[in-house]
């Protein structure tokens, strides 16, 4: 059955855009209802969708090269597309809603509901796209709506060196996954998902080569979902507004890279090497995230700390080859965590865009809604029975525990580094005594913030259950691990949650002071030394090129060359007449020979 | 009996004459001299064809005497030319050597 639905879906937040460049600029308020307007009216169509089996979407040819390259413009409807418009459309629409709230007297209003609205666009593209071209392409563009987000308030020198962090550091895995792109379809011959299965054996057939294109492909999920090593532009992007942390780096665009990787997993399962690249990359990030976490002090930064941990629980669970386990944990994450940045900008707009947990303390009486939804969040964060976290972290868990062991040790001290680091935030910021006069005078946040942060917090809470979750996706079939590994996990959690509670019960500065945690593994410094050392490098080579090819050998090599041949031809004027004449009485007789005798 | 072959042999040597105090003598004013020599040495051949090369109707070719009347009337305008030159670069160098006369060189 055809329908249009899908092509409302992806457009609708694109005309929104447009008409807030265009016309609506000066007009905030109308600007921001249009786009929210927009995202509800995307949402409605995602639901329907979901209600509906075998719809289709017309088709579109884009580029038809006859036999080599043919680029249409269609839609993946199937349960996983269907799902993900869902947790898009449904998560950006309470986010459009909350910064109604959050964004209220901000000068660029207007601009920011309009970059929301392009990134809806492009994060439906990627959603919906059935071959890598279009993927591609609205892959670049949420990289780009992201650049402008996170450069919201670009008179920031900290917010613009971040949006271009962002946007450079993704850039280069994107780089990676245009390659391997190539590399499928010159294996392949399409680049159409559903076309390239069928002709999987002729890549099979090639274990080194299918091994490179995997790896290439899920270097553009390394750079969007910030895996190691290129997870440095994700904290940094907190510079930008509370509810873009929120959506794009947190629920949605950087869980577009565990999208994507799901969406091709055909690729990456069909070598075992790349897949135990995945799996390992994926536990690495989550560790090294949680360590760094446990010894930030800026509250949205152990929010983005977390979420590279969460993301690398995701991709451990591509890795383990578990599509399953990998959704489970992106479709409870992104509620989970957008929850928890909605609260995190609760709690910093009232108190005057303060990040610092230890300037907060005791809000608990303050801000009793923003308290309990984040709490909520924050336990299906460490993933505390029976909130949502706990089902899907538990399916990952017990995956690797069945498939390999050392990740899974690793995977288990992850979770106690997120009881620990995730308690610890929850009792400096909302226990304990008030540090600050803005902490002091800090009240709830209006409906039009808690109002999102309940819903979500619904979700989170119930949002793992098997009878909730089960209409939304295929679940990771429960293996026969019994109790062991969940009786591990929740070991783990109490063992980390008891030690923060006791460390940081009642403190007013941090008691643990681990210098390599707190500047990040020197993850910044190091590549700030390695581009410095590459700049460099490529700059003494292009010194020493124009130095010694272009000025001397070109520029001072034709002067000096010019020089010598006349220094040469000046020895034949010897200033002597009569050899003039005789030089020219041998000419005239040269001359005579030539004519005459010739 | 003396031929064309007399007269251009005459012609020839009072050129080579010429051409070599052209070329080795170091005065000016001989130099000029000798310039003239070469000249007269043409002016002679050209007479001598004039004379042997008769035309059909046994007359001689007028056309080359002629021609050496001119040579004669230019030549003499170039002495006159060259002898000024001469008196001019005398009164600026004091010499008529070509030896001290190299200032076109670098």
């Amino acid at each position: 059955m055809n329908s249009s639905l899908p092509w409302i879906i992806l457009l609708v937040p694109l005309v929104s855009a447009v008409v807030i460049t265009l016309f609506t600029l000066q007009w905030k308020a109308v600007s921001s209802l249009i786009s929210i307007a927009a995202v509800l009216v995307s949402f409605a169509c995602s639901c329907l969708i979901f209600t509906q089996s075998g719809i289709a979407a017309t088709e579109f040819s884009w580029i038809n090269i006859a036999g080599a390259l043919k680029v249409p413009l269609g839609f993946t409807l199937d349960q996983l597309s269907k799902t993900m418009l869902l947790v898009v459309s449904g998560v950006g629409a309470t986010i459009h809603i909350y910064s109604l709230g959050y964004m209220r007297d901000d000068e660029g209003k207007s601009r920011y509901f309009a970059a929301l609205s392009l990134f809806m666009f492009a994060m439906f593209g990627i959603v919906l796209a059935n071959n890598f071209v279009m993927l591609f392409i609205f892959w670049e563009l949420v990289g780009f709506t992201s650049y402008v987000l996170i450069g919201h308030w670009f008179f920031r020198d900290a917010a613009a060196d971040a949006a271009n962090k962002a946007f450079i550091t993704t850039r280069i895995g994107d780089f990676g996954f245009m390659i391997g792109i190539l590399m499928v379809w010159m294996a392949t011959g399409s680049i159409v998902f559903a076309e390239i299965t069928p002709r999987m054996t002729e890549l099979v057939s090639h274990p080194a080569f299918v091994t490179i294109a995997a790896l290439l492909i899920f270097c553009g999920a390394v750079g969007k979902s910030a895996q190691f090593p290129l997870h440095v532009w994700l904290p940094d992007a907190m510079e930008g507004p509370t509810p873009i942390s929120a959506l794009i780096h947190a629920a949605t665009m950087v869980a577009a890279g565990v999208y994507m990787l799901v969406r091709v997993a055909f690729v990456i399962q069909a070598s075992q090497t790349a897949l135990l690249v995945v799996a390992w990359i994926g536990t690495i990030t989550a560790a090294m995230a949680g360590l760094i976490a446990t010894q930030q002090s800026d509250i949205k930064r152990i929010l983005a700390y977390s979420t590279l941990s969460q993301l690398g629980y995701m991709v451990m669970a591509v890795g383990l080859a578990s599509n399953d386990a990998a959704m489970f944990h992106l479709f409870t994450h992104a509620f989970f965590k957008a929850l928890l940045f909605l609260g995190a900008g609760s709690v910093i707009v009232m108190l005057h865009h303060e990040q610092d947990i230890w300037q907060m303390g005791g809000l608990s009486r303050k801000l009793p809604i923003t308290f309990i939804t984040f709490a909520i969040g924050a336990l299906a964060l460490i993933g505390c029975p029976p909130f949502s976290g706990f089902f899907s972290k538990d399916a990952i868990l017990a995956l690797a525990y069945e498939r390999n062991m050392p990740i899974f040790i690793v995977g288990l001290f992850t979770a106690f580094l997120t009881a620990f680091y995730v308690v610890r935030l929850l009792v400096i910021v909302f226990f304990g005594d008030t540090r600050s006069e803005a902490a002091r005078q800090s009240k709830e946040s209006p409906l039009v913030m808690t109002g999102p942060l309940i819903l979500l917090a619904i979700f989170a809470a119930l949002g793992g259950f098997g009878f909730f979750a089960r209409n939304f996706l295929a679940l990771p079939i429960e293996k026969e691990t019994g109790f062991f590994v969940p009786a591990l996990a929740f070991g783990a959690l109490i063992v980390g949650s008891g030690l923060a509670i006791g460390i940081y019960r009642n403190r007013a500065n941090d008691p643990i002071d681990i210098e390599v945690l707190r500047h990040k593994f020197y993850f910044d410094e190091f590549y700030a030394l390695l581009i410095n050392w590459t700049q460099g490098l490529l700059a003494r080579v292009s010194a020493f090129f124009d130095r010694w090819i272009i000025d001397t050998g070109a520029v001072d090599g034709s002067s000096r060359g010019t020089l010598g041949i006349g220094a040469l031809l000046r020895l034949i004027q010897v200033g002597n007449l009569q050899a003039y004449a005789f030089l020219f009485g041998l000419g005239v007789i040269a001359v005579i020979y030539f004519a005459v005798f010739r | 009996m003396t031929t064309l072959g007399d007269y251009l042999i005459v012609s020839g040597i009072l050129f080579a004459i010429g051409f070599a105090g052209v070329m080795l003598r170091r005065n000016l004013l001989i130099i000029l001299m000798s310039l003239e020599l070469m000249l007269n040495a043409a002016n002679l051949s050209l007479v001598a064809f004039s004379r042997f090369r008769l035309d059909s109707n046994g007359l001689p070719n007028y056309n080359a005497q002629v021609f050496v009347f001119f040579i004669i009337t230019v030549a003499a305008a170039e002495v006159a030319v060259g002898l000024a030159i001469l008196v001019a670069l005398y009164r600026t160098r004091q010499t008529t050597d070509v030896k001290d006369i190299s200032s076109l060189k670098f």
